[in-house]
């Protein structure tokens, strides 16, 4: 499927699918989205590259195991789980939250580090399942 | 405190660390962490000889009831000094022991670990926090079993002692539990002014079989004492250390602890007479028929603990003393019989002992040692065994109409107890010293002092037995209920039934050890009724289940997807069928109540129907998994219609991914065949479309009940409120229910490195094979 259009198309596609996936998991918790829509949808702006241009740009472009991601991610919502704890002494998954309205974020919370952690599971199980079965049929 | 009992826990990790310099010269040291804390417990000697308890909480789960409270009374401070102190001698005979041992700092390791686990059993006053390290000490001990890891029965022995005290951890635990419900609080101090309504409440039977059940598992009790002698595999100092002075005692320990809450009832005592007599008694005659210097200590052993049980059974003031006594006095002598097993395996190389004689030549502070402990063993005057041997026989004179039976019995134990002393302590030096002996030396004075020590002490407490009377007996009789006890300790009462008594068991032994002499044929002999021990019984238990499960495993998991799909989909019709239209006259649905179809919901429907018509006549994979897309985009759109937004977006994502997942492997997939005859597909389209009804039943069924909204209501109440989000949903993913979604996260995670491996591995596999 190594098509000149699709994979014109994909190098533009691929930073804007992944700013709406960002945008996605920034709004959700108030609108409609969050860290599990936003990764499925960054994995599928890979996917998409991969099939336009081939897996091995693809990984060229991401450099590392789309593997790691899952460790890191676990790590980020594991702390953001834990950090009440260390905190502030409240029991584990209390929101903690900053007092001041930032511009374009609008409320910061350990909420949102939590749903980042979870796209970045999310984004690093489906590009590894997919990178892996691609690789190996 | 905490920190005394997590000293052991701290060291074991640190070996963990700075290990490789702990294996030289420097082993040694590692016996100075006991050594503090023997003389740290040995500061509170005064202040609980006054009858004070020092107590240290710690709130770890208030809301669970499960805190870190610490209590240290007689009981408890007589345990912890024998866990430090023979802890302490233990550790220093290891040095010299295992010197030059590649894992002598894991074996470190694991007996840190084991001291801090012991002592946090001895000094927990919170039933929960005890279990824990009631089930620590049998991990611990499990790996000090296992220990020659490269030998197949000292695996073995590990797992089935494992099995055994870990089957005991959770009877310990639903006892605590029930205990726990029943007295409204898991402190044991509480519990103890509780007594009178938990043991008239309706579970007093059932906690009382389930501690038990944990006592008996632990401190080998007939029928589960059969893997103590297995347990011997494992390097002496730890059968020393494990399981003849420390672990093998949580049991009694436990028992000792709930004599003020649960005994005085019939079926306490009765039961812990029965168990204990039997015990004492089967093992006992069993040491006749060993020739190994350990398969005898671990069946004496065994008698020991069943005549602990007895005696805490007999529950009389006098019991509850003697067995104080006896802890102390079994402790000095079988700890010091064990080292010298040790000494001898160590420089001889055998623990037969049919082929040891004469070793008194070559190692006499040893035989020393041995003589000592074996006369301690024996009860006789003015050893401090013969205290103990004295107290026992008082107590069952006191009996009432039972006295000549427990009597009798506890004569027969001790005599051939003091005979398992005897072929421990003394056969192995008398006689004349063989040939292939000559060049057997002394060891290292880290291996014969402490044996030596621990001899003398049963030597020197017998005759002053004042040492230990205030300072340890009478704080542990205080601790079990009895208050101002007026019994003392005293070596001589004059000339009375006792002393006749102790006369008679140390004239019948005597002549039993001379003119009995352990051989292999009387071995042998014993052998032929393996059949019927309990051993065997559960290794036999133990084979068929795993070919039950193998066999069972193999008609399940017989390596068909589509026959494992059809399984749970036949089971849950078959169940939820069951329960759905077992229960109703007919199924409550009203119709009424269903808005309107509107003309979009029946083009999804219809397109959804065509894609399935399509799905089920396809004749090639490209069309059924484009047609089953459709199907899922179809129900994406149902989503929108019924905004849910959030189902819809993810919905749409997954398809996707999953239309693409199926193009990926597609083109490696053997050409599409028609497996199923006429037959398979009409059983799979019953099942299929049965399935398909009894999902919109429930569906409609749902429907039609009154929904509880409390859940939902509260979620959509507090959503901003608490978690300053407007997206109920994803407040519910990431706030009310987050650690559901960090579960889940994981299991994405597990589920991507299984395919990862499942296929990488796979590959490398056949790489190999293709190099080969």
């Amino acid at each position: 499927m190594k098509t000149i259009i699709l994979r014109t198309a994909s190098n533009y596609m691929l930073p804007l699918l992944l700013v709406f996936s960002v945008f996605i998991l920034l709004r959700g918790h108030y609108l409609p989205g969050g860290g599990f829509v936003g990764g499925l949808i960054a994995s599928i702006a890979f996917v998409l590259h991969a099939f336009a241009n081939g897996l091995g740009d693809t990984r060229q472009l991401i450099r590392f195991h789309p593997g790691f991601l899952m460790p890191t991610g676990l790590t980020v919502s594991f702390l953001s789980g834990v950090s009440p704890i260390i905190f502030a002494g409240k029991p584990l998954m209390t929101g903690l939250w900053y007092p001041h309205h930032l511009p374009i974020v609008g409320n910061l919370g350990s909420a949102l580090f939590f749903d980042i952690g979870v796209y970045l599971v999310v984004l690093g199980v489906t590009l590894t399942i997919i990178f892996t079965i691609s690789e190996s049929v | 405190m905490l920190s005394a009992i997590l000293l052991g826990f701290i060291f074991s990790i640190f070996l963990v660390f700075a290990g490789k310099y702990f294996k030289g010269k420097l082993a040694v040291l590692s016996s100075l962490v006991p050594l503090v804390l023997f003389l740290y417990f040995l500061s509170f000697i005064p202040q609980v000889a006054n009858g004070e308890v020092i107590r240290a909480n710690y709130e770890w789960v208030p809301s669970l009831g499960l805190n870190l409270d610490f209590a240290l009374d007689g009981l408890s401070l007589l345990f912890s000094l024998l866990i430090t102190g023979i802890g302490f001698l233990v550790f220093a005979y290891t040095a010299a022991y295992l010197k030059g041992h590649d894992y002598l700092d894991r074996f470190y390791g694991y007996l840190g670990m084991f001291m801090g686990a012991m002592l946090g059993l001895v000094l927990s006053d919170n039933l929960l926090s005890m279990f824990i390290f009631w089930e620590l000490t049998s991990i611990s001990s499990f790996f000090l079993i296992g220990f020659n890891n490269t030998s197949e029965a000292s695996r073995k022995s590990a797992v089935l002692a494992l099995a055994i005290t870990g089957s005991g951890g959770f009877l310990l635990l639903a006892g605590a539990l029930l205990l726990g419900g029943v007295a409204g609080t898991y402190s044991i101090s509480e519990m103890v002014g509780l007594s009178d309504s938990i043991v008239q409440s309706e579970s007093y039977l059932w906690i009382v079989l389930l501690i038990f059940g944990a006592a008996f598992t632990k401190s080998a009790q007939f029928p589960f004492h059969f893997w103590l002698p297995g347990a011997m595999k494992a390097p002496t100092p730890v059968s020393t250390y494990l399981h003849s002075a420390t672990m093998v005692k949580a049991g009694i320990y436990l028992l000792l602890r709930f004599t003020p809450v649960l005994g005085g009832e019939d079926i306490w005592n009765t039961t812990l007479i029965t168990v204990g007599g039997i015990t004492m008694f089967y093992a006992a005659v069993h040491t006749l028929f060993r020739t190994d210097l350990k398969g005898v200590l671990a069946y004496s052993t065994i008698a020991v603990l069943g005549l602990l049980v007895f005696l805490i059974g007999l529950g009389t003031e006098y019991a509850l003393t003697a067995a104080a006594v006896y802890i102390i006095v079994h402790a000095l002598y079988k700890a010091t019989l064990f080292l010298i097993t040790g000494i001898i395996d160590h420089e001889t190389g055998t623990r037969d002992v049919t082929r040891l004689a004469g070793l008194r030549k070559v190692m006499f502070p040893v035989a020393i040692a041995g003589f000592l402990a074996a006369l301690s063993s024996a009860g006789m005057p003015p050893f401090v065994g013969f205290i103990g041997k004295d107290l026992v026989y008082e107590s069952t004179l006191h009996m009432g109409s039972w006295a000549i039976v427990l009597t009798v019995l506890a004569i027969a134990t001790n005599i051939l107890v003091l005979y398992a002393g005897f072929v421990a302590g003394i056969k192995p030096f008398t006689g004349k010293l063989p040939e292939s002996f000559s060049k057997v030396h002394l060891p290292s004075f880290l291996m014969w002092l402490p044996p030596v020590i621990l001899a003398v002490l049963g030597l020197v407490v017998g005759i002053f037995p004042g040492l230990i009377d205030g300072p340890l007996v009478q704080p542990v009789v205080n601790a079990v209920g009895i208050d101002d006890s007026e019994l003392h300790l005293k070596l001589w009462h004059g000339f009375n039934t006792v002393l006749g008594l102790s006369a008679l068991t140390l004239g019948v032994g005597f002549l039993l050890y001379f003119l009995v002499k352990p051989s292999k044929a009387k071995e042998k002999g014993v052998a032929r009724f393996d059949f019927i021990a309990p051993l065997t019984l559960v290794n036999n238990f133990g084979n068929s289940f795993r070919t039950f499960s193998n066999w069972w495993t193999r008609i399940f998991q017989n390596g068909f997807l589509r026959n494992y799909v059809s399984t749970i989909i036949l089971f849950l019709v078959v169940l939820v069928g069951y329960s759905l239209f077992s229960d109703h006259d007919g199924i409550p649905i009203d119709f009424s109540s269903f808005s309107r179809m509107t003309y979009y919901e029946m083009i999804i429907m219809g397109i959804m129907f065509l894609a399935i018509l399509f799905v089920v006549g396809a004749r090639s994979r490209l069309t059924a998994v484009v047609a089953m897309g459709v199907v899922g985009y179809a129900i994406c759109l149902m989503f929108v219609i019924y905004s849910a937004p959030d189902l819809a977006m993810t919905q749409f994502s997954i398809d996707t991914l999953t239309v693409i997942l199926f193009v990926l492997v597609l083109s490696s997939l053997p050409k599409y065949l028609s497996i199923s005859d006429y037959k398979m597909k009409a059983i799979d389209g019953v099942l299929s479309v049965s399935f398909g009804i009894l999902i919109t039943l429930i569906a409609l069924e749902v429907l039609g009940e009154p929904v509880n909204k409390e859940v939902s209501n509260f979620y959509a109440d507090n959503a901003y409120v608490m978690a300053k989000g407007k997206n109920v949903v994803n407040v519910i993913l990431v706030d009310f229910r987050g650690v559901d979604t960090l579960m889940e996260i994981s299991v994405l995670t597990i589920a991507a490195i299984g395919v990862f491996s499942l296929l990488k591995l796979r590959l490398r596999r056949d790489d190999r094979e293709l190099k080969d």
